[in-house]
């Protein structure tokens, strides 16, 4: 079934008309109400009038991360703050947290958005969701519980951690999607067999993992833990949080809602838009959200679109699965690295866990990768012939896909800190030693 | 004659196998071998206990990786050549030795040993009518 068929089904004509008069309306907005705006468009000698059309939006200046912590925190609102109805906050690991805020209509977008996005997973009204997503100033739970009400399904707002709660709500209610981060969803999984919990006892259908970025091979270990088809969903807080994009059955990347979200390929050093299909950082424009839109985010998501045809029938282009983001991005003795790489190794393996920590070090004004992986414990040998072969396996695997030796440390199970909410998959010591 | 022999793994943490040890003594279970194989980056310890499957448990709860692997323990008299004439049977019967460890106390030498085919060890020590232990003998020790 399609949520909203007007919208996602609509052709390339269609779509960009409305693109392009959302994106008129919406510069005049930040024009009239956010100086930050007025000053960089009048800086590129931009008067909003200007912008008629969809082809006109590579002319105009793009926001970055560093631009929101500058504005900190409500410099970017375009409504007075009587008019927003909920702020919500992402986790900054690093100085101020990033602030975005909703209007009453965006709050109704963002419900509109994840109930395409849940419809496009098969999940309707009938369906229970176990939102194993935080609860909070994080995007995860609310982004996801108000999308699940607006199609009708039955919410257990459960939020993250507890997972023996987690396990006994999933089984006395009878959930038949859960709603979690990829790294969480892996941990429920091992904890059903762990306690032993029939397979019957379980009645999941429907996984949607986001939050993190997660492999292919990732989705399959989850898919078989969990006996489900899981979905990827995508979002940032300063987008509008979960429901940016989306699988649908098909799995051939995620279909973004670009009616509300336009999203641009770009090249992270030159900014120079690429043509489709080619690798680079994905930048949103959200032309329909009124208490904080962005013009021109930069995601330092790395990525590829496709615009082709989707056998599901939807129009809306396509996103692959984001290859990491360039935070994540490692750069080790001049060699680009990025964890989802590391986990695709590991996820090739049987005897190995998708549960990993990255630890970047310089010895001798060298560059040192440690991996750390834990071993299975459903599944470990007291051979140490064995695990050191494990460990020679992975290390060659690593070698020959990354160009750069790493030292390979096996570990205990669990002995890498799971996350509730996300998985600190790097530890880059080299900074602090300076 | 199977030997369920507890194996440990632990990370190369300090402390770590202290903890082991108050484990299995606050549930009172008695060690009767131990070993410590190690690598550069984590050990392996292996031990036959009395009660095999509670200190598993006690270990597991209290977060150690643990297996029951099973072994075989050969008792022969405590003389120069008695270990060299064992291996000697299972090189001709071309079984592999993954691990041993052995002692001797009072004329008497053990000696634990595994193999990937146990039930083929035991099989062959048997036939050649060595001395092999159960796991009620160790324990009594």
């Amino acid at each position: 079934m399609i949520w909203n068929p007007q919208r996602e089904c609509a052709d390339r004509q269609q779509m960009q008309e409305m693109q392009g008069s959302a994106l008129q309306a919406m510069v005049r907005r930040i024009y009239n109400h956010v100086p930050f705006y007025r000053n960089r468009l009048l800086a590129q000698g931009i008067e909003p009038g200007e912008i008629t059309s969809i082809e006109q939006l590579r002319l105009l200046p793009f926001t970055t991360k560093a631009d929101l912590r500058d504005n900190y925190p409500f410099g970017l609102f375009t409504i007075p703050q009587s008019e927003v109805v909920r702020i919500h906050a992402s986790s900054g690991t690093t100085g101020k947290p990033t602030v975005v805020g909703y209007s009453r209509s965006d709050i109704e977008l963002w419900a509109e958005v994840v109930a395409r996005s849940l419809t496009m997973a098969g999940i309707h009204s009938g369906d229970t969701i176990q939102i194993a997503y935080g609860y909070g100033p994080f995007t995860g739970g609310l982004g996801l519980h108000y999308g699940a009400e607006r199609i009708g399904a039955t919410v257990i707002p459960i939020s993250t951690g507890n997972t023996k709660k987690q396990l006994q709500f999933m089984t006395d209610f009878r959930a038949s999607v859960l709603a979690c981060t990829p790294s969480y969803a892996a941990h429920l999984g091992e904890s059903i067999l762990k306690e032993g919990i029939s397979p019957d006892a379980i009645h999941l259908r429907t996984g949607i993992f986001g939050a993190e970025p997660w492999s292919g091979e990732m989705r399959c270990q989850i898919e078989k833990l969990l006996q489900i088809k899981a979905y990827d969903i995508y979002g940032l807080s300063e987008v509008i949080g979960p429901g940016v994009s989306m699988e649908c059955e098909c799995q051939c990347g995620n279909h973004i809602f670009e009616d509300h979200f336009i999203p641009e390929i770009i090249d992270p050093e030159t900014l120079e838009v690429l043509p489709d299909g080619e690798l680079g950082e994905l930048v949103f424009t959200t032309v329909s959200k009124e208490a904080m839109p962005l013009l021109r985010y930069r995601t330092r998501d790395l990525t590829r679109l496709h615009r082709g045809k989707c056998d599901c029938g939807r129009t809306l282009v396509r996103m692959e699965k984001c290859l990491g983001r360039t935070d994540d991005m490692l750069i080790i003795r001049g060699v680009n690295v990025f964890p989802s790489q590391v986990e695709s190794v590991l996820m090739e393996m049987a005897e190995t866990t998708p549960h990993y920590q990255l630890i970047v070090r310089r010895e001798n004004n060298l560059d040192t990768l440690e991996i750390r992986v834990e071993i299975d414990q459903q599944n470990w040998s007291d051979s140490i012939r064995e695990l050191e072969g494990i460990r020679r396996r992975i290390d060659h695997n690593i070698r020959s896909l990354l160009g750069i030796s790493a030292t390979i440390r096996l570990v205990e199970p669990y002995s890498i800190a799971r996350s509730e909410g996300k998985a600190q998959r790097i530890i880059d010591e080299r900074h602090s030693n300076l | 004659m199977l030997i369920k022999q507890l194996s440990v793994f632990l990370e190369d943490r300090s402390g770590r196998l202290t903890e082991l040890t108050r484990i299995l003594a606050e549930n009172d279970v008695n060690i009767t071998a131990l070993t410590v194989a190690e690598t550069a980056d984590y050990g392996m310890v292996r031990m036959v206990v009395g009660r095999p499957e509670r200190a598993k448990n006690a270990l597991e709860n209290a977060g150690f990786t643990v297996g029951l692997t099973e072994v075989a323990c050969v008792k022969m008299p405590d003389q120069p050549g008695s270990l060299h004439q064992i291996l000697q049977i299972l090189t001709a019967e071309q079984i592999n030795v993954d691990y041993m460890y052995a002692f001797s106390n009072s004329n008497v030498a053990l000696a634990v040993i595994r193999a990937s085919d146990i039930s083929r060890l035991i099989g062959v020590l048997q036939q050649h009518r060595l001395k092999l232990l159960s796991g009620n003998d160790l324990y009594q020790l």
